[in-house]
């Protein structure tokens, strides 16, 4: 899987050259003049900026209200999207009785259900938790299905030559046979709860990482809004860092 | 006792096979040796495909004896595989009926060992937990199945390595330990379908020298699939010819080569004019097909 690379000192330089000549380049036009205030700040605004927010505790909360969002959504999209799938996986049946539904659900994608999530529950935090949850629950969902059915079919073979029960089977066999593609689906699900966050956060939303970048725009604030992308692009690579972590110590084997 | 009738769906050697036939082959009298383990009367196999039916195997009959080393040859596409897996039970014959012990094989269990050629070894757990699932799942008692794991293990000389994942092993340990997985439930046969068919020359004459050796020390009866000639003669008591489209038993002889391997430490055994003769025998019956 990933190509054993030496991270010596020309690693590391590569690592960070882009994002430097990017900084430079921000500087160098801010230092020509070129930086309007009301459409692109200078790096120092963005720092002082920045440095405000850090110190009146607003970046700490608005962070704060945007994970703790996602970690419920997903919690609640994972149990159900395990569920599900496992019983589709299993039962045939259950298949068939579900798919239409599914496959008419999945294309939607998040952000079209802000309206009706609002109507439901009103702009408070449920409707932001139900919005994280669709953008989750699918990419779960049918990772656990596929995983399960590639499961290879000679396991299932020689497992029924032992006559093993069913809770056996799911314990020894499917689990673990399925979860390196969960483990996939769990990456897209926190991904997709972390987009869908934003997005219901911008709509509305008195607080958040969305809140600061819709916030920032309508008080022409174009600093508030970059500090809030960059907490989002952090945010989220950190957050995929623990998964991909996560997954290398629970699946030992590949 | 089941009667051994195949004479009747022989296919006639042609003159050309007949200039060879002054080899001991005893293919046209039945061999009769106790009680039978496995009895295959009349068995055919239609498969139903989109493209029409295919008939894979024809009037099959023939028993099985404890203790044999069964080697079945067969053009590729002949039915061998099929044929193996009616005898591990994951399918069923279209008509005409196997027997373990005078009772009729109705679907998988554990009193058949099957060795695949890319066995399926659970890859999330250790050496050790593949080859102890199958007690374990029948429920034996850990103070069990854990020495019990320990003497398989050594067995098919895989004790150092018994705490390694399955993707640090090589093709030929992999066969291994499936082979000790299948053997540690003590079956009443081992069914190999061209166990080593992926292995390098080297890895395989190691795993086949192994294989002999179980088969000589524990005295389970083998029913082994290969296309490899050699391989069939260094291994087999008895070897079982199928034809081609739709599989047919086209001959059915004892060789005593693999006896004789372990009896005599008849090492090179291969380089003798005897094991050259028997190859191109059944070189030629399973090249010289007729066409139907
Ligand atoms: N599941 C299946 N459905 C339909 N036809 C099948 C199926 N499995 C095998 N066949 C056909 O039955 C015939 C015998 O197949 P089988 O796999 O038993 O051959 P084989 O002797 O094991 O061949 P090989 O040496 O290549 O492994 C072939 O013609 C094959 O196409
Ligand atoms: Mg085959």
């Amino acid at each position: 899987m990933n190509k054993p690379q030496k991270k010596d000192v020309f690693y590391w330089f590569l690592y960070f050259a882009l994002p430097l000549i990017i900084l430079i380049i921000w500087e160098s036009f801010d230092r020509a003049g070129k930086l309007k205030p009301y459409t692109m700040p200078s790096l120092e605004k963005l720092f002082d900026t920045t440095v405000e927010y850090a110190k009146n505790g607003q970046l700490l909360t608005n962070i704060g209200v945007s994970v703790s969002l996602v970690l419920e959504g997903f919690f609640l999209a994972l149990v159900t999207a395990l569920i599900i799938g496992m019983l589709v996986s299993l039962f045939p049946k259950f298949d068939t009785f579900t798919d239409l539904i599914i496959q008419i659900l999945k294309p939607i994608p998040p952000i079209a259900w802000i309206p009706l999530a609002i109507l439901w529950f009103g702009i408070g935090q449920e409707s932001k938790i139900f919005i994280i949850f669709i953008g989750a629950v699918f990419p779960v969902f049918l990772n656990t299905v596929d995983g399960v059915k590639t499961i290879d079919k000679k396991y299932f073979e020689l497992a029924k030559v032992y006559e093993i029960p069913k809770s056996e089977l799911i314990k020894n066999i499917i689990i673990p046979g399925a979860l390196p593609s969960i483990m996939t689906g769990i990456r897209l699900g926190v991904g997709n709860a972390w987009v869908s966050v934003v997005a219901a956060e911008m709509i509305g939303a008195t607080k958040g990482v969305g809140y600061m970048l819709s916030n920032g725009r309508s008080l022409s604030r174009p600093d508030i809004v970059i500090l809030g992308m960059l907490l989002v692009g952090v945010f989220g690579k950190i957050m995929d860092d623990i998964l991909r972590l996560l997954r290398k110590k629970v699946i030992t084997w590949l | 006792m089941a009667k051994l009738n195949y004479n009747d769906n022989f296919y006639e050697p042609s003159d050309e096979l007949i200039a060879v036939n002054d080899l001991n082959f005893k293919g046209e009298e039945p061999i009769v040796e106790g009680e039978e383990l496995i009895a295959i009367e009349n068995v055919d196999l239609e498969y139903t495909g989109k493209t029409g039916d295919i008939k894979a195997l024809e009037n099959i009959n023939f028993n099985i004896f404890p203790g044999e080393f069964v080697c079945v040859l067969g053009p590729s596409g002949c039915g061998k595989s099929t044929l193996l897996k009616i005898l591990a039970g994951f399918i069923q014959p279209t008509s005409g009926s196997v027997k373990l012990d005078g009772e009729e094989i109705k679907g998988t269990d554990w009193h058949r060992g099957v060795v695949f050629q890319n066995p399926p070894l659970y890859e999330w757990f250790s050496v050790r937990d593949n080859v102890a699932f199958g007690p374990k799942m029948r429920g034996i008692p850990k103070e069990k199945y854990i020495p019990l794991t320990d003497e398989y293990l050594a067995k098919v000389g895989l004790s150092e390595f018994s705490d390694k994942k399955i993707y640090e092993l090589s093709g030929g340990m992999k066969q291994r330990v499936s082979i000790a997985r299948a053997l540690i439930n003590d079956p009443e046969i081992l069914l190999m379908d061209e166990p080593f068919g992926a292995l390098d020359a080297l890895t395989r004459e190691n795993v086949q020298d192994l294989t002999r050796k179980i088969w000589w020390d524990t005295g389970k009866t083998i029913f082994f699939i290969t296309h490899d000639v050699e391989e069939a003669l260094l291994l087999a008591s008895r070897i079982i010819v199928l034809s081609k489209h739709p599989g047919r038993v086209i001959e059915d002889i004892r060789v005593n080569f693999s006896r004789q391997i372990v009896e005599d430490c008849a090492e090179d055994i291969k380089f003798t004019p005897e094991f050259y003769k028997y190859r191109e025998k059944l070189l030629k019956l399973i090249n010289s097909q007729p066409q139907r």
